[in-house]
């Protein structure tokens, strides 16, 4: 250390990082106390309360948005499901599948969803529907989520089995096990917390998603995300706040689950 | 396992989700213009249930209905205009001779409109007038003209919110200039375009759907706006004053129309009488501010509607103009003027 | 970790005889439901707009000599090169592009305090900064325009503290509509650095810092360019998103001037009813990001090699 400095330090890093959380979280922050709010303005402080979750529970807008909240739970597990399903076979082969020609086209067209612009899959997939006479409806939500869920459940997929070693399975069929038994009792038990990752980050993706359910959604469905935008565009009202603070501590549970499920993933991860 | 009981939840719910069509309604309405506990009602008296989207401007549903929604709508609510287009688009279903119990119900005068003659395909929900509001507080001179908007005084400047849709803004313009609706001349159309490219330096936003809330919330000091959601601006608070501007206004009546493959006609047959009963007109104008086309409403009225300045021009105001439907090489010329002014 | 690392990269092939029926499925619905469609796009743009919405089976350039030529109002001046498009183009490029530097000051930084922290505070620290990109964009959209109103929160707070006199407008201009998208696509660029600079050996910034480099120095010249593949993998992960982005220009920016999203958005579901445009401008779009994205993939490419 001839310099006589640390060259893992350098300053207002740690201030930038600090600034970086704070513009991080000062928003979501300030919308889950005014959540709290008593007063029918959200300029004005009336003291602490409960009223807009109740409201959202109880009040006039209440059916809407938990006819909202069923459908993108309901979309959103459908999507994520059959994607994770379709994501888990390719991966395996993907990354089992040795080397082939168009390996690499196969991996752009599977992470194409990913590439193309929200608004871009949103017109074209309107479009289409339209072309084809695809009525709208939870359908049409359903399949344009599906595909752009299996990038995302892709990824941390094939991330999971490229770090398993073939030889476990390559064990498994010198005992005469076949290809599916070798996959259902060797390599998806390993692969499980891949698996578990992928479904839970498309799962998030589609619960997310507001452009491309917006061009695609027929008369009188609702995703959460549309319902939302619907609302606020005529201003922000305190029940918007509390809905959105319940979907912030919604996504912190998920996101800490995941967190925990890759830990455990990890644990149990064999060694080479 | 696990995999499969979700997949099978999820598959369970979907089906619950599309259950068969019978006993519903589908509405496309604007936003906030209906109140939840009338279409509660309905449900109530006649068990079909009720699900509505809404647009924020007659183009919004034009487009939409092209857009592939067409067949799966009952009920829409264009605007006097509208009417004549989707008319001619072919988008309406004709309501025959007697179908509607409660036709007699229409105000005489709304019965024989330019825009649907023998009311065939529509029935009137509400009328009213598109003009502006001002703060108060930060202005306080006239307001009665329509510079406030097109050539404002220095404290509205960069305060100021238009609406979002071509046929409001830019005839309300056109009144400010003075040159009729569907001009073809071209230095009246270059004058047009001048203006608004001129205007929209001072202008703050473009919103329709959230007129009200930037006057309440301040973020606009003047605004574009319906006299009847003007009117809830300021009874939520704002110092907000609705101008009847010596250049004109724009006065529009919205009308329920039967859709053409309409998934639940009948219903929709039977939603269009409920909205003719002189007491759900009445609880539709005492929420939304405006007018009904409804007879024997008058006494159902909130009193505070009779006097309120935003229902009653002032005796010396001008009378107000419909929106006119242009060719379409005229309506051509005013979509390229949005466009370059939206650029 | 043994096989592949090491050697000339034996790639397993326990499930080649059926690779193909595993990745079928999702190569029929992407393709089906992806590929056709874009596809599809492509051959709308090339077609005549039907007045007030939808197309007419008719071949022509129009919605490409819309994007590029200005007619005039009446559609019969001498055709002079269009400007208002391309400045759309512009404008969001250059808005992308701001939320992209915004990102970058903030967020390496960030990355490398992150990933020169212990291991478990480094994982304290991740979290913490991935925690917000799982929070729907809706909503933390909608929260940082409540945040940064005239009459919000910001300057509120502002002024009881007596810093301003009158609210400074945030709301409806670019600055916010950069703020929000820094704000939508921050972690993006965060976590690539942070991977990069963690693999990145300090043996070498030691050694500079023997033969008396300045601090800086050793930053700029030394580590910059070996975490560089980082850097500009956050760059496009931030860039890409941002030059499509919807929500940040309507609820921030006041939907007032075009970016492309909007323009887009505009001519299916507003009142501009012009399908082919939509569809060209959308082509245009798409082929941006696939340039920027082939250029990137060819670097990367070259990189390893």
């Amino acid at each position: 250390m001839r310099g006589g400095f640390d060259v893992k330090h350098y300053t207002g890093f740690f201030a930038l990082t600090c600034l970086c959380l704070f513009i991080l979280y000062a928003p979501l922050i300030i919308v889950m106390i005014y959540s709290f709010n008593d007063s029918l303005s959200i300029t004005q402080w009336d003291g602490v309360s409960l009223r807009w979750y109740r409201d959202i529970f109880t009040g006039v807008e209440s059916e809407k948005f938990k006819l909202a909240a069923w459908n993108s739970l309901t979309i959103a597990i459908s999507a994520a499901s059959v994607a994770t399903v379709f994501a888990t076979a390719a991966a395996v082969g993907m990354i089992r599948g040795g080397n082939f020609r168009g390996k690499s086209a196969s991996f752009a067209l599977i992470s194409l969803p990913i590439m193309v612009p929200e608004i871009v899959t949103a017109v074209a997939t309107l479009i289409f529907f339209s072309a084809i006479g695809f009525k709208l409806g939870t359908l049409s939500i359903l399949v344009a989520h599906i595909v752009f869920c299996i990038p995302f459940a892709y990824l941390p997929i094939s991330a999971r089995l490229q770090g398993i070693e073939a030889s476990f399975e390559e064990a498994a069929q010198d005992l005469y096990a076949t290809r599916w038994q070798t996959f259902r009792h060797v390599l998806m038990p390993i692969m499980g917390p891949g698996i578990v990752s992928g479904f839970l980050l498309a799962f998030i993706i589609s619960l997310d998603d507001f452009i491309i359910t917006n061009f695609v959604k027929g008369s009188g469905v609702e995703t959460l995300p549309t319902a939302i935008f619907g609302a606020v565009k005529q201003g922000i009202k305190p029940n918007i706040m509390a809905l959105s603070t319940l979907l912030l501590l919604f996504s912190i549970l998920l996101v800490t689950c995941s967190y925990f499920i890759g830990k455990r993933g990890e644990a149990i991860q064999p060694k080479s | 396992m696990k995999m499969k009981t979700l997949l099978g939840a999820a598959a369970l719910a979907m089906l619950a989700g599309g259950a068969s069509a019978e006993g519903k309604l589908s509405i496309y309405h604007w936003f906030e213009y209906i109140p939840q506990e009338l279409l509660d009602k309905f449900t109530a008296e006649t068990g079909i249930e009720v699900t509505m989207d809404t647009y924020d401007s007659n183009e919004t549903l034009l487009a939409n209905l092209k857009a592939g929604k067409l067949g799966s709508y009952d009920v829409a609510v264009p605007g006097d205009y509208m009417v004549s287009i989707m008319k001619n688009e072919g988008m309406l279903d004709t309501i025959a001779d007697g179908e509607l119990a409660n036709i007699g119900n229409v105000e005489d005068k709304w019965m024989n409109v330019d825009f649907d003659p023998g009311r065939k395909h529509s029935i009137p929900y509400q009328w009213g007038s598109t003009s502006f509001m001002v703060n108060r507080d930060v202005y306080k001179g006239e307001i009665r003209t329509t510079d406030m908007i097109f050539n404002p005084p220095e404290e509205l400047k960069g305060k100021i919110n238009v609406l979002d849709t071509p046929g409001e803004t830019l005839v309300l313009a056109s009144m400010h200039l003075g040159i009729p609706q569907c001009s073809t001349d071209r230095d009246q159309l270059k004058a047009l375009d001048e203006l608004v490219q001129g205007a929209k330096a001072h202008w703050a936003s473009f919103n329709s759907d959230a007129a009200k809330d930037v006057l309440v919330s301040g973020d606009a000091a003047a605004g574009m706006i319906w006299n009847g959601f003007g009117q809830k601006a300021r009874l939520e608070g704002a110092n907000v004053e609705y101008s009847y501007p010596k250049e004109g206004y724009i006065v529009w009546m919205d009308n329920v129309v039967l859709l053409k493959d309409a998934p639940n006609r009948a219903n929709a047959i039977k939603f269009m009488d409920f909205l003719l009963e002189p007491e759900n007109a009445a609880a539709i104008t005492n929420f939304a501010r405006y007018t009904a086309g409804v007879k024997g409403v008058g006494p159902l009225l909130d009193p505070e509607l009779q006097t309120s300045p935003e229902q009653n021009p002032p005796a010396d105001a001008p009378a107000g103009s419909f929106v006119m439907v242009c060719d379409e090489a005229t309506q051509k010329v005013y979509d390229q003027i949005w466009t370059r002014l939206k650029q | 970790m043994a096989a592949g690392v090491g050697g000339g990269r034996t790639v397993s092939a326990t499930y080649a005889p059926i690779r193909a029926w595993l990745m079928a499925p999702s190569w029929l619905i992407i393709g089906f439901f992806l590929v056709l469609p874009v596809l599809l796009m492509l051959v709308y743009s090339f077609l005549t707009k039907e007045f007030r919405g939808g197309v007419i089976w008719d071949p022509t350039l129009a919605a490409y000599d819309q994007f590029l030529f200005d007619r005039g109002l009446f559609g019969d001046d001498p055709p002079k090169l269009q400007w208002a498009y391309i400045q759309i183009f512009a404008r969001s490029i250059a808005q992308a592009a701001g939320a992209t530097v915004f990102c970058l000051i903030i967020g390496f930084p960030t990355a490398f305090f992150i990933a020169t922290r212990a291991d478990n505070a480094k994982v304290i620290w991740l979290f913490l900064v991935t925690v917000p990109y799982w929070v729907n964009l809706l909503i933390r959209t909608v929260s940082m325009k409540f945040l940064i109103r005239d009459n919000g929160p910001l300057n509120e707070g502002l002024m009881a503290l007596g810093l301003i006199d009158a609210p400074f407008q945030l709301i409806n201009t670019n600055f916010a509509v950069q703020l929000g998208l820094f704000y939508s696509y921050l972690p993006f660029m965060v976590l690539p650095i942070y991977a990069a600079v963690e693999r990145y050996n300090f043996a070498l910034s030691e050694a500079a810092s023997d033969l008396y480099a300045p601090k800086w120095t050793i930053l700029r010249r030394i580590l910059i360019p070996v975490v560089m593949p980082g850097v500009i993998a956050g760059c496009i992960l931030v860039f890409v998103p941002s030059l499509g982005a919807f929500l940040a220009p309507d609820l921030l920016g006041g939907a007032k001037t075009f970016m492309i999203g909007s323009l887009i958005d505009e001519q299916f579901k507003g009142s501009a009813g012009n399908w082919p445009f939509g569809a060209a401008a959308s082509m245009i779009l798409l082929s941006m990001v696939l340039v920027v994205l082939t250029l990137y993939a060819r670097s990367q490419a070259k990189g390893q090699v």
